[in-house]
C-alpha cells in the first residue's frame, strides 16, 4: 500500500470514529429532549442554546465522580469489561459503506473504511462479543443484581441472535454476498427495489432483534431499573459507566446503520444514479444515509418511550417460538423463489 | 419427573431500591429468577403516630392523619372527622358534606392516577407515567387553591372544615372533568390495552376472592378479586347514598380473576365512577353554608369507643377510638388497608419471577406511610 492510501484510510478511521462519537453526544441529548417533549417537559435546556451543551457537561460530570471498585470484585475483569463491551461497538461500523464512491486526487475511493468480504459475518460476530461485556461485568461486581442482569443478557443473546442471523441470510441469499457494499448495489435503482420491500418479514424480524441487541426497551432486561437497580452497570461509576452508557448508544448508533444498509438501500437515493453525479452524487448519498439512520435512530427513542418492558422468559418465548421459525420460513420461501427463478 | 431445584440465593429488594414504592425492604429467596419466598420487613417509615395520638388532643390528631397515607390525605381527614362526628353526635351542615366528597372524590383520583402510573413504571412503561403526573398536577392545584397545601391538608376538621371553597373553584372543577374525562382513554391506549402491558399483568399474581377475604384485603384489590365490596355503598357514609355510581369489580377479562390487570383495571374504572360522583356533587352542591358552624368550641367526646372505617382510595381505613371524657384520645387505632394489601404479597407472589414480583408489588398500590404509621 502506498502512502496515499494509507493517508487515506487512516483519514477515513478518524472521520467514522469522530462521527460515531459525535453521534453518540447528539443521541444522548435528543433522547433526552425527545423524551422530554413526548412527556410534556422540557428537558435539559440550561446548558448551552437550546441545552446543547448538555452531553459535555454531562461528559465532564462522569470523569469528575469517583471511580468505586467495590469490595469482592474482579478488579481486572472489572475494569476490562466496559471496555470489551465499548469497543466491539465501535468497531461495527467499520464496514458499513455510508456514501458512494468518491474521486478525488485521481482515484476512487469507497466511502467505507473497510470492505471486508464477509462484512456480515463480522458485524455479527462484534455485535457479539459485546455480550461479553455484560456478562463480565455482571459477573465481577459481585453483586446480585449484575449478576442477575448479566445472565439476563445472556439469555438473551441466544434468543434473539439466531433468528437475527436467519433474517440476515435470506437477505445474504438475494444479493448472493456477504459483502455489505454488494448488498448496498444490489438494491440500487428504483424504490422498490430495496429490500424492505422484497423481504418485509425479515425486516420486522430485523427490526425486533436489533432492538433486543442493543438493550433498549422493550427488551431492557439485563438493566431493568425497576427490577435490578441499574442491572449489569449497578456497580460501576464514573467514567466506567459512562463507557456503558456510550456503548449503548454506538450499538443504536452501528443498529441504525445496519438497518439501513440491509434494507432501506444504504446510501441509495430513490431514482438517482449516484456515480453519474459526481461529488454531488457523494453529498447526496451521504446525506440519505444519514437521514434514513436519522429516522431508525429516532424510532430507537421512541418505542423505548412508548413501550412496557417484557419479561425475559417472553422475550425468549418469542425468540424460539414465533421469530426463529417465522425466520426460517422467510428463508425456505425466498430460497424457493430463487430456485424457481433460476429454473424458468 | 422431579423438579430440580438449584441453589437459592436470597436477594434484598430495599430500603433504597426504585420500585419499592416507598423504604420497604423484601427479603426474597430466589432460585434464579424464580422468587419461592417474600418477607417484607416494614417499620422503615414508623413515626409513633398512633402514640402521638394519645398525647394530643383531638384537634391535632388531624395532621397525623394526613401524614399516613400521604398520597390520600383528604381521605385520612374525611375517615377520621366522620368517625369523631359520629362519636360526638355532629350533625354537619349539607355543604360542607359535599364539600367532603367532592375533596375526597378527587383525592380518589390523584392517588389512583399515582397508583397506575407508578404500576407503569414497575412494568418499565415510562412516559404513561409522567401522562398521570402532569393530570395529578392539575387536581394538587385545585386543593392548594382550597386549603394552601398540596400534599398534606389538614383541610376537614371534626364539625367541619378550615376553609370554604374559594370562589371560582365550582367552575374550575367542572374545567378539570371536561380535560380529564378523555384522557382515561389515552391512559387506555397507551397501556391498559398494549400488548406488552397484558402479557405482563395478566394472568400474574393473581389473588382469588377466598384470598383476598382471609386475608382482609380491601378496596381495590378485593374489588379486582371480583368481589363487590365498597364501604361507600355498602355501609354508606356521609352522604354517599345521594349519588349515583357504580362498583367497578374485575372481570377476568384478560386472564385469570384476580390478576394485575384486573387490579389495575378496576383502579381505572374507578377514577371514571369518581368523575361521576364528582358531577353529581358540583350540581347540587348549597350555594350557601357556614363551613364553621358546627365546629366545637372544645372538642370532649363523651367517654365510650367508636369504630368507623370509610372508603380512602386504598381500602377500607378504619379508625378506632376509645375516648375517656377528656380532650384527648385514650387509644387511637388505624386499620390500614395497604398493610393487610401487603400482608398478601408472599401468598399471591411466590413462585412468579422478580420482575412479576415488582409487577404484583406495583398493583397491590401499597404506601409505606399507612403500613408504619
Amino acid at each position: 500500500m502506498d502512502l496515499l492510501g494509507f493517508i487515506i484510510i487512516l483519514v477515513k478511521v478518524l472521520v467514522v470514529f469522530a462521527a460515531t462519537m459525535l453521534t453518540v453526544l447528539v443521541m444522548i441529548y435528543l433522547e433526552r429532549r425527545v423524551s422530554a417533549f413526548m412527556q410534556g417537559r422540557l428537558g435539559p435546556n440550561r446548558v448551552g442554546p437550546q441545552g446543547l451543551l448538555q452531553p459535555i457537561a454531562d461528559g465532564i460530570k462522569f470523569m469528575m465522580k469517583e471511580d468505586i471498585v467495590p469490595a469482592g470484585a474482579d478488579k481486572p475483569i472489572f475494569i476490562l469489561a466496559p471496555a470489551i463491551l465499548l469497543i466491539p461497538a465501535l468497531m461495527t461500523f467499520a464496514v458499513i459503506p455510508f456514501g458512494s464512491d468518491i474521486t478525488l486526487f485521481g482515484r476512487q475511493i469507497p466511502l467505507q473504511v473497510a470492505d471486508v468480504n464477509v462484512g456480515i459475518l463480522y458485524v455479527l460476530a462484534l455485535t457479539s462479543i459485546g455480550v461479553y461485556g455484560i456478562v463480565l461485568a455482571g459477573w465481577s461486581s459481585n453483586s446480585k443484581y449484575s449478576l442477575l442482569g448479566g445472565l439476563r443478557s445472556s439469555a438473551q443473546l441466544i434468543s434473539y441472535e439466531l433468528a437475527m442471523g436467519l433474517a440476515v441470510v435470506s437477505i445474504i441469499l438475494l444479493s448472493g454476498s456477504l459483502k455489505l457494499n454488494d448488498i448496498v448495489a444490489d438494491q440500487q435503482g428504483y424504490l422498490f427495489s430495496w429490500n424492505v420491500f422484497k423481504q418485509p418479514l425479515a425486516f420486522i424480524i430485523f427490526l425486533v432483534a436489533v432492538y433486543a441487541e442493543t438493550n433498549r426497551l422493550p427488551f431492557d432486561l439485563s438493566e431493568a431499573e425497576q427490577e435490578l437497580v441499574g442491572g449489569y452497570h449497578t456497580e460501576y461509576s464514573s467514567i466506567k459507566f459512562a463507557m456503558f452508557f456510550m456503548a449503548e448508544y454506538a450499538n443504536m448508533i452501528t443498529a441504525a446503520a445496519l438497518t439501513v444498509t440491509l434494507f432501506f438501500g444504504g446510501w441509495d437515493f430513490p431514482l438517482v444514479d449516484e456515480s453519474s453525479l459526481g461529488i454531488l452524487g457523494t453529498v447526496l448519498s451521504v446525506c440519505s444515509f444519514i437521514l434514513k439512520m436519522g429516522f431508525f435512530l429516532f424510532l430507537f427513542i421512541w418505542v423505548r418511550w412508548t413501550f412496557p418492558r417484557f419479561r425475559y422468559d417472553q422475550l425468549m418465548k418469542l425468540g424460539w417460538k414465533v421469530m426463529l421459525p417465522l425466520a426460517l420460513f422467510n428463508i425456505f420461501i425466498t430460497a424457493g423463489y430463487l430456485t424457481v427463478r433460476a429454473l424458468v | 419427573m422431579g423438579v430440580v431445584h438449584g441453589q437459592e440465593m436470597v436477594l434484598n429488594i430495599g430500603p433504597q431500591h426504585p420500585s419499592t414504592h416507598g423504604v420497604l425492604r423484601l427479603q426474597v429467596k430466589t432460585d434464579g429468577e424464580i422468587i419461592s419466598e417474600i418477607k417484607p420487613f416494614i417499620g422503615y417509615l414508623h413515626r409513633c403516630f398512633e402514640k402521638h395520638c394519645e398525647n394530643v388532643t383531638y384537634e391535632q390528631v388531624i395532621p397525623f392523619t394526613d401524614r399516613c397515607d400521604y398520597l390520600a390525605s383528604m381521605a385520612n381527614n374525611f375517615g377520621y372527622v366522620v368517625a369523631m362526628e359520629e362519636l360526638m353526635e355532629i350533625k354537619v351542615p349539607e355543604r360542607v358534606e359535599y364539600i367532603r366528597v367532592i375533596m375526597a372524590e378527587l383525592q380518589r383520583i390523584a392517588s389512583h392516577l399515582l397508583a397506575l402510573g407508578t404500576f407503569g413504571l414497575d412494568v418499565g412503561a415510562f412516559t404513561p407515567f409522567l401522562y398521570m403526573f402532569r393530570d395529578r398536577e392539575r387536581i394538587l392545584d385545585m386543593f392548594e387553591m382550597t386549603c394552601g397545601a398540596r400534599l398534606l391538608y389538614n383541610y376537614m376538621w371534626v364539625g367541619g372544615l378550615s376553609h370554604d371553597l374559594p370562589i371560582g373553584f365550582v367552575e374550575s372543577a367542572f374545567r378539570f372533568l371536561d380535560y380529564f374525562e378523555p384522557k382515561i382513554e389515552e391512559y387506555n391506549n397507551i397501556l391498559t390495552y398494549n400488548k406488552i402491558f397484558i402479557e405482563r399483568t395478566a394472568d400474574v399474581g393473581v389473588m382469588p376472592a377466598d384470598v383476598a377475604i382471609s386475608y382482609g384485603v380491601s378496596g381495590p384489590n378485593l374489588r379486582g378479586s371480583g368481589v363487590k365490596w365498597d364501604i361507600r355503598k355498602d355501609e354508606p357514609y356521609s352522604i354517599y347514598d345521594r349519588f349515583d355510581f357504580d362498583v367497578p369489580v374485575g372481570i377476568g377479562e384478560k386472564g385469570n380473576l384476580g390478576d394485575c390487570w384486573d387490579r389495575f383495571n378496576v383502579r381505572l374504572t374507578e377514577m371514571g365512577e369518581s368523575i361521576k360522583i364528582l358531577r353529581q356533587a358540583l350540581t347540587q352542591i348549597p350555594k350557601n353554608g357556614d363551613v364553621h358552624q358546627t365546629i366545637p368550641k372544645k372538642i370532649r367526646p363523651p367517654k365510650g369507643s367508636i369504630y368507623k372505617r370509610t372508603e380512602t382510595p386504598r381500602g377500607d381505613l378504619g379508625f378506632y377510638i376509645i375516648s375517656d371524657g377528656s380532650p384527648i384520645p385514650n387509644r387511637l387505632k388505624m386499620r390500614s388497608p395497604a398493610f393487610t394489601a401487603l400482608s398478601v404479597l408472599d401468598e399471591i407472589g411466590r413462585g412468579w419471577m422478580l420482575s412479576d414480583v415488582i409487577a404484583i408489588l406495583g398493583s397491590l398500590d401499597i404506601v409505606l406511610g399507612e403500613i408504619d404509621r
